[in-house]
């Protein structure tokens, strides 16, 4: 437990002493905030005390913020070589994949945190489901989980930051959009298995304020499979025939 | 701590990186890996610090093993890799801290530790800048620092004076050979006095094979086979009468004229004998003033070349 602590705080440090975090956070901030007061389909135009407008925009900006978090947390490394120093020293492949998975969750969360005064401030303008909003930010979170655990994935496969980024958006893509769009094509069990494996299925209840055990479950099979693609892509290494 | 390495083998696809290898290091020996460019020497340090899986054959620090023991044996090894990658955004004693706290070093003791490596390893001037910001010869300490912050029984050193300065090297060859005292000590090198300058014992590695494991002195012997004399002696006019006299002695195999001089000769004694004292005789004998009697060493390099170059 305590070198995953380490590398994640290591991890947090370089984000918050270079510009990324505060760029991300902003970005995050503003693109979100824009869209939930200000333009389209935001809380106004509602016209009811919901954030249901925040959650169906953060899950848009999240899918492109993510992939910029998590994608020089390996490729670097193995560009540099410093994946040999971390890799020889007494922590084991796995350690580093959940130093960097916690340390990326951890910025995504604050975040989501920085996102609070919205609810305090629709919650002061009417009545407000409470229930669904907290469900919405656990959703969100489980949905940021995914899509790192899909992000370091990326990133373990190849030591270019930009093809990284550009494979975890491919790979993400599928989730967000083509699943869903291709279920409807289908009948019977593709049908239905693509609607299952599609991000918005889960999401959108779970939204809503409907916590059902299968979305949760389906959220951390694909985040549990992504990081064991990443840890036995960084232990390929080891691999002799 | 003793290292053992047996029977080693790793491939690369078809290519065999290290082929069969085996070779022991006792506690207190600084084992000097040399080898041209791609002979294997990385490699069989990458495996001995658990950063990769041997095709064949096994590792044994003490009685651990690098097939089961990895985090047991990696506690004990301090590693500086080829190229001394580093992070470079992050500022040198933040990153001593890092790697102290996952080498384990008790909180307590992790200051103590750092300030102690700063002061060996010269880093005090520069200790709170970013080590992007650092001269290539301060990154290498910084290497440095890092592989010897837990007090590791084993250094294993890919190439650990690249990018210093003269008066650096002479620094960082003196802290080995101190260091060497108490610990194991492998360092790879392509720079052949240094390896005579700090290591014990020389294993020269070549295309995945050891093809000589020696002292440096062992060395020479086995690849110059006899004692090559360089003797000049003050009396041009003897010439003649001193060749005759030098090939009638029985500990002498072959005279030679040097060609840049007419009085100085180079003498080749027969194998596993010296025929210094007899020279030296036969000049008082014959009051032939000896001007110059010269042991021609083969140099280190000259065996380098003549075992890494065949096929």
């Amino acid at each position: 437990m305590k070198p995953i602590w380490s590398i994640a705080k290591r991890e947090l440090k370089t984000f918050f002493d270079s510009l990324v975090a505060y760029i991300l956070l902003v970005v995050f901030l503003g693109v979100s905030g824009f869209f939930t007061w200000l333009f389209g389909s935001d809380v106004f135009f509602v016209g009811q005390a919901t954030l249901q407008p925040f959650f169906s925009i953060a899950y848009f900006t999240l899918f492109f913020f993510i992939p910029a978090l998590t994608m020089r947390m390996l490729a670097e490394e193995k560009r540099s070589g410093t994946i040999e120093l971390l890799l020889t020293k007494p922590i084991t492949d796995w350690n580093v994949v959940l130093g960097k998975f916690l340390a990326a969750l951890i910025l995504i969360c604050i975040a989501l945190l920085l996102t609070l005064p919205y609810y305090i401030t629709v919650w002061a303008i009417g009545p407000i489901d409470h229930g669904a909003v907290w469900c919405g930010y656990f959703g969100l979170i489980l949905m940021s989980m995914t899509y790192i655990a899909i992000g370091l994935f990326a990133s373990s496969i190849t030591n270019n930051q930009i093809v990284a980024f550009l494979l975890a958006l491919f790979i993400g893509i599928f989730f967000l959009i083509i699943f869903n769009v291709l279920s409807n094509n289908f009948t019977g069990f593709l049908g239905e298995l693509l609607s299952y494996l599609s991000l918005s299925t889960h999401f959108d209840s779970i939204s809503r304020g409907v916590i059902d055990s299968r979305d949760i479950l389906y959220f951390l099979t694909i985040t549990l499979f992504g990081l064991i693609l990443a840890e036995s892509s960084l232990a390929k290494r080891n691999i002799v025939e | 701590m003793s290292i053992t390495v047996n029977n080693l083998t790793k491939k690369f696809g078809a290519q065999r990186a290290v082929d069969n290898i085996s070779f022991e290091v006792e506690t207190g020996e600084i084992l000097g890996f040399l080898g041209p460019n791609g002979a294997g020497k990385t490699t069989t340090m990458k495996i001995i610090t658990c950063y990769m899986a041997p095709n064949d054959g096994d590792v044994k620090v003490n009685d651990l093993s690098i097939l089961e023991n990895q985090e047991a044996i990696k506690k004990k090894i301090g590693y500086l890799p080829e190229n001394n990658p580093l992070y470079n955004d992050m500022p040198v004693l933040e990153y001593l801290e890092f790697v102290a706290e996952l080498q384990n070093v008790p909180k307590e003791k992790v200051s103590n530790r750092i300030g102690e490596m700063v002061h060996v390893c010269g880093l005090n001037v520069e200790k709170h800048k970013k080590i992007g910001e650092l001269s290539k010869g301060y990154k290498q300490r910084v290497g440095l620092a890092q592989a010897m912050i837990h007090d590791p029984e084993i250094l294993i050193l890919d190439e650990p004076t690249s990018g210093l300065d003269p008066n650096q090297i002479v620094e960082i060859r003196k802290l080995i050979r101190h260091l060497g005292k108490q610990k194991t000590v492998i360092l790879s090198t392509h720079i052949l006095p240094e390896v005579e300058a700090t290591c014990d014992r020389i294993l020269i590695i070549n295309n995945g094979k050891i093809v000589a494991d020696g002292t440096a002195d062992m060395l020479r012997k086995r690849a110059q086979g006899q004692e090559v004399l360089r003797v000049q002696i003050g009396n041009p006019e003897a010439r003649d009468s001193v060749i005759t006299g030098l090939k009638n002695l029985d500990k002498v195999a072959m005279v030679d004229f040097d060609p840049e001089s007419k009085n100085t000769f180079i003498i080749n004694s027969r194998d596993d004998q010296s025929s210094r004292e007899d020279i030296f005789h036969m000049c008082v004998k014959n009051n032939w003033v000896l001007t110059e009697m010269t042991p021609i060493e083969t140099k280190l390099e000259d065996i380098f070349r003549e075992l890494t170059t065949v096929n």
